[in-house]
């Protein structure tokens, strides 16, 4: 369970990013985050695997603080979050199959089952042909798609997602999405940040709608769209 | 750490060496330029020590009993002076085994003077030591000077203290100049492999990102460093070997000198590779891991 108590971010240059935000989500909930560009849904989500931490306020995962976390818990708590990172943040010298497979090698999981799990991810995204190219020699799309097999190749208990149909034609984006809709049905927890009118609308799940830093509308089965 | 993590930290770090291949040149070249120097200064340290200690191993101190000390009183002596702590030796020479001694130094007129002296024999009777090290002649000297039946201790108080400090400044000096030429090195390398690292720093960004803890990053830089120490010995070690195989062959049978003798190649050359393979690895493993220290913390 996540829960963000009145979270309020100002970064170092005096930008608000967040403006006292109360949300709580369950275990195996998919939620889309919604809102103009600059509304603080990156932010947002940075607060949850604390490559930031609140200002004011404070978030809990799975009841625990996570800015009272030791440094050396940290790497902990994000083993457990599958990210995809806006920006996707793979590690430009090493190959497809690598960026992948460091995910399970941080948590020292065994070769062989590294090996397997990983090339079958690499499938489950259709990437497995292009196992042994590295991250320059592929388009925006295919990026994306390694960094969405990084982020579940380890079954983590959250997957957030960040903008992780933006660089992707719209018949890879379901399959993106069908991916993600499998997941959660597992137990899962999904949070997508996402500028898709078409997926929030024709899959109905839970929005949450921000604005300037605050969260302005927040339904289940919800519609894209934030204007107060 | 598992098995497999550790395989994986060498091939990460071996595929490092060679994939930042001008960093590692860089690196290896300030190792070897090092150990170079090292390697010679060591060379020439150690052997200056060994004939230093070839010194300190002859000289010996001489304690004069007085000339009216009998057999009885010698003795008491004796067993005085055999209680003295740190003694390595300890020889009575009778006052006859002076003369004869004295005798024999002095050659073709010492025959005319030993027969003079047969019967009224000027000498003393005289007790060799001895320290277990040079610093303890001068304490030993002046406890035996307190003692009954001593009538003159002598040792070659002057040669003993030149010795001593000599023997202290070049260690001094050969330990620091060693010391400053470690660092120098270990900054070159931390500083080479620092313009690298610049371009790794997203990298370990993005490690931490996804849940690697500091160890597991560190881990492949140890590797390499390590690595780099080892390709960066292999250099030094052919000089200084070689060079030191020439000059045992060469100059060791020439040099006439009581003391001075080139410590034995055999062993000498076996220690010398080591210790400049430990040191190689020591300063890439420390050069390496200081690059990579401040990343860390993000
Ligand atoms: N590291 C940072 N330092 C300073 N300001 C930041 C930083 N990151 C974000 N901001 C600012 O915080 C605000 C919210 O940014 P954020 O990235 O959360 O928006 P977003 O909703 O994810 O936008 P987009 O849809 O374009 O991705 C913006 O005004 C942005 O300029
Ligand atoms: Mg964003």
């Amino acid at each position: 369970m996540i829960e963000l108590k009145k979270v309020s971010k100002v970064y170092k240059n005096g930008v608000g990013a967040l403006n006292g935000v109360d949300v709580t989500i369950n275990q195996g909930d998919f939620v889309y985050v919604v809102g103009p560009s600059g509304a603080g849904k990156t932010s947002f989500i940075k607060m949850m695997y604390r490559e930031e931490t609140p200002s004011e306020g404070q978030v809990f995962m799975n009841g625990v603080e996570v800015a009272s976390l030791k440094k050396k818990e940290v790497p902990y708590l994000r083993r457990d979050i599958g990210v995809i990172f806006q920006d996707f943040k793979l590690l430009q010298r090493k190959s497809v199959y690598e960026n992948v497979a460091f995910a399970l090698e941080v948590i020292e999981e065994n070769p062989r089952k590294i090996r397997r799990r990983v090339l079958s991810v690499l499938d489950q995204v259709g990437l497995k042909h292009k196992a042994r190219f590295i991250p320059a020699q592929l388009s925006g799309g295919e990026q994306q798609r390694v960094a969405i097999a990084r982020a579940i190749v380890n079954n983590p208990k959250l997957v957030i997602a960040d903008e992780p149909t933006g660089n992707l034609d719209p018949e890879t984006s379901w399959d993106i999405m069908q991916t993600f809709e499998d997941i959660n049905a597992s137990g899962t927890t999904v949070i997508m940040a996402t500028h898709s009118k078409d997926i929030v609308n024709q899959m109905r799940k839970r929005v949450i709608a921000m604005e300037n830093g605050r969260v302005v509308r927040d339904e289940h089965r919800g519609e894209y769209g934030y204007e107060v | 750490m598992k098995f497999s993590t550790a395989r994986r930290h060498i091939r990460e770090g071996s595929k490092n060496i060679i994939r930042n291949s001008w960093m590692t040149v860089a690196s290896v070249g300030a190792v070897t330029t090092t150990l170079i120097l090292v390697g010679i200064f060591l060379t020439l340290i150690l052997n200056l020590n060994q004939v230093a200690e070839n010194i300190e191993e002859d000289v010996e101190m001489t304690v004069y009993a007085e000339l009216t000390a009998g057999e009885e009183e010698l003795n008491e002596l004796e067993q005085n002076l055999s209680e003295l702590q740190n003694i390595r030796s300890l020889d009575f020479s009778s006052k006859e085994e002076e003369l004869e001694k004295l005798v024999e130094d002095m050659g073709d007129t010492g025959e005319q003077w030993g027969s003079v002296f047969e019967d009224s024999n000027p000498l003393n009777d005289a007790f060799y030591i001895k320290a277990n090290q040079a610093t303890q002649y001068k304490s030993l000297s002046e406890q035996i000077q307190g003692m009954d039946y001593v009538d003159e201790v002598s040792y070659s108080q002057t040669t003993v203290e030149n010795l001593l400090s000599f023997n202290q400044y070049a260690r001094y000096i050969g330990i620091g100049f060693i010391s400053a030429l470690l660092l120098t090195a270990i900054f070159l390398i931390s500083n080479t492999i620092k313009m690298t690292i610049i371009a790794r720093q997203e990298e370990i960004g993005i490690m931490k990102l996804v849940g690697a803890k500091n160890s597991f990053i560190r881990w492949p830089f140890f590797v390499e460093g390590a690595l780099m120490g080892v390709l960066g010995s292999i250099i030094p070690i052919g000089i200084v070997i070689g060079g030191y195989y020439y000059l045992y062959e060469n100059f060791n049978d020439k040099i006439n000198m009581a003391f001075v003798e080139l410590l034995p190649f055999n062993p000498f050359a076996l220690q010398i590779s080591l210790i400049l393979l430990g040191i190689g690895v020591f300063i890439g493993i420390w050069g390496s891991v200081m690059s990579v220290r401040k990343f860390l913390n993000v």
